[in-house]
């Protein structure tokens, strides 16, 4: 079903990250970027947003032959007009990306273009803290910032903090404190918290309060996300 | 958004000759925000990340010297500015989340744009849109007649009522800080009250830059002897908001007496509103609520409400009486 898609359009087809390894009792999770190279493997989200993309609801594995494209469909070496190149330093590794559009946020590269969608898009105006990462170990709102901006900054999302089976503390005490209950909120919470370690913040618990008020919670898991941020300061 | 070029500025003389109908962006808190909603279309971006003008220095003559490029945090939890000018630091602190003051630069803070609905809507000031004279001079106001709770009560005109939502603005603006720009034509010193524009009959012009200009600086003078100077914002929830009312006070008591005074307010003016009416009613005078008081009375008076912010005027008044207290307690 692929291969008979408009070719203008195959830039929209997923791209289908590797499996890790997992353990009995471990969900996949898209935790690394895929490259260029890989082909056939896909997941639930790359499932459906390849459904989306064919307009098909129904039909004998759309999918089973995705080709998985990081490059936006320009078939010549010239860059698309307008575009830029940028090298951007994720969690310790480098993505050269080509025929990046200059409007793309730091975000939106991120999650679509990177792949890591760990960050979370909630308001796209730096109004409600989803989308926070850390730029050279500093929290910031990745959805106000062009991703042109961020050649030779290193950026740190959710994935890079921690993994399953090797929790960054913070992580590990919003589960303990159940610091959630949508978890869409959540990797911007944690990214905050973790931040605010490194910040001069008063001891008091509306200090705290006061420090992670730039993430909002509609779930209102405020208070555990409080109980989980005063642990881990109290050890650190 | 609309799409623009992209220039990474080295130094200062390269950033100056590619702002050819382009703008400068250093933390891009206002300026992303307001290029998503279109209200904002460059057709070049300089971005100024990398230019030298990112530290705080003391000056010969005791005042501070900050780059435009200082992070609001930085700035906020400098150990100078807390020590010295405490009211700086205070109102820094009350803005925006901590996430947007890590970005938010000191000439971005001066630059930063109304939270007017209008002004924001993507098609206003277009035929068919919402009037906004600060969009497209002369196509009228949506905001007189419309939703303006928070827009401003002194330094309107006919033409717009929009509120300037700084916080660090007001501070500067009770500490009379110097911002130095540079420019093609050379450097330049601008007072900050001469900084920030009343709206009048141009309100789509909001501060003294010519096009093309850098800000490089701003200083602030020698710290006044003896003073203390405080921040109070009040605004619907405690953080991560906008002010309804807020006000900057700088002041000094000697035996019972106000020696030196400087007020400012915000959430309450169309530019950063420094209050000469206030000052007037409190040099010499006992520190006491009477004072206070009438130096309220004085600094609202000439205050034009509107439909939704009527409650501001009284609002404003404790604002700065409280305010007061706290600064000659």
């Amino acid at each position: 079903m692929a291969d008979s898609i408009n070719p203008h359009l195959k830039h929209l087809l997923p791209r289908s990250p590797e499996k890790p390894t997992l353990a009995p009792d471990q969900q996949s999770v898209d935790l690394e970027p895929l490259t260029q190279e890989k082909k056939g493997s896909f997941s639930r989200r790359s499932f459906l947003s390849g459904l989306s993309a064919t307009g098909l609801l129904a039909g004998a594995a759309p999918l089973a032959a995705a080709a998985p494209l990081i490059e936006p469909a320009v078939q010549n070496d010239a860059d698309a007009a307008g575009s830029v190149t940028v090298t951007l330093r994720i969690n310790g590794k480098d993505y050269t990306l080509k025929n990046l559009d200059p409007r793309a946020t730091l975000l939106d590269t991120l999650r679509e273009r990177v792949q890591l969608t760990g960050t979370k898009k909630g308001c796209d105006h730096g109004q409600c803290g989803a989308c926070t990462v850390h730029v050279n170990g500093r929290r910031v709102n990745s959805c106000l910032s062009f991703a042109v901006m961020h050649e030779g900054d290193e950026v740190t999302t959710i994935e890079g903090l921690g993994q399953p089976g090797n929790l960054h503390a913070m992580q590990a005490a919003f589960v303990e404190h159940d610091g959630y209950q949508c978890g869409y909120c959540t990797s911007g919470q944690i990214m905050s918290a973790v931040a605010l370690l490194k910040e001069p913040i008063g001891p008091s618990d509306d200090e705290v309060k006061q420090a992670m008020s730039g993430n909002i919670c509609r779930c209102g898991a405020y208070t555990n996300i409080l109980s989980a941020v005063k642990q881990v300061r109290s050890r650190a | 958004m609309e799409t623009f070029n992209y220039v990474k500025a080295p130094n200062i003389d390269k950033a100056l000759a590619a702002a050819q109908q382009a703008k400068f962006i250093a933390g891009g808190t206002t300026l992303v925000d307001l290029m998503k909603l279109t209200v904002e279309t460059p057709r070049t971006l300089v971005d100024i990340n990398l230019l030298p003008l990112d530290k705080i220095d003391k000056l010969p003559d005791g005042g501070l010297r900050i780059g435009a490029m200082v992070r609001n945090s930085d700035l906020a939890w400098n150990a100078d500015v807390q020590k010295s000018y405490a009211v700086l630091s205070e109102a820094l602190l009350s803005g925006a989340s901590p996430q947007l003051r890590n970005m938010a630069t000191t000439g971005g803070n001066l630059m930063q744009r109304t939270r007017c609905v209008y002004f924001r809507e993507p098609s206003a000031g277009t035929p068919g849109g919402y009037g906004c004279n600060k969009r497209t001079p002369g196509s009228g106001c949506a905001a007189m007649d419309g939703y303006n709770r928070m827009h401003a009560i002194l330094g309107t005109s006919d033409h717009c009522i929009a509120t300037h939502p700084s916080d660090m603005c007001v501070a500067m603006a009770a500490l009379e800080a110097v911002i130095h720009v540079e420019g093609t034509k050379g450097k330049r010193t601008i007072a900050f009250a001469d900084f920030h524009k009343l709206p009048g009959d141009t309100p789509h012009i909001e501060n003294a830059l010519e096009p093309g200009e850098l800000i490089t600086y701003v200083d602030l003078p020698k710290p006044v002897e003896g003073v203390t100077s405080t921040y109070l914002k009040l605004r619907d929830r405690a953080s991560y908001e906008f002010a309804l009312a807020s006000a900057a006070v700088v002041a000094r008591v000697e035996g019972g007496h106000i020696r030196y005074i400087r007020v400012a307010m915000g959430g309450v003016g169309t530019k950063p509103w420094r209050s000469h009416e206030a000052e007037a009613a409190l040099m010499g005078k006992p520190a006491n609520p009477a004072t206070f008081k009438a130096a309220a009375e004085a600094a609202l008076a000439q205050a034009k409400p509107h439909k939704e912010n009527a409650f501001k005027v009284e609002l404003a008044r404790r604002c700065l009486v409280r305010s007061l207290k706290t600064a000659t307690a």
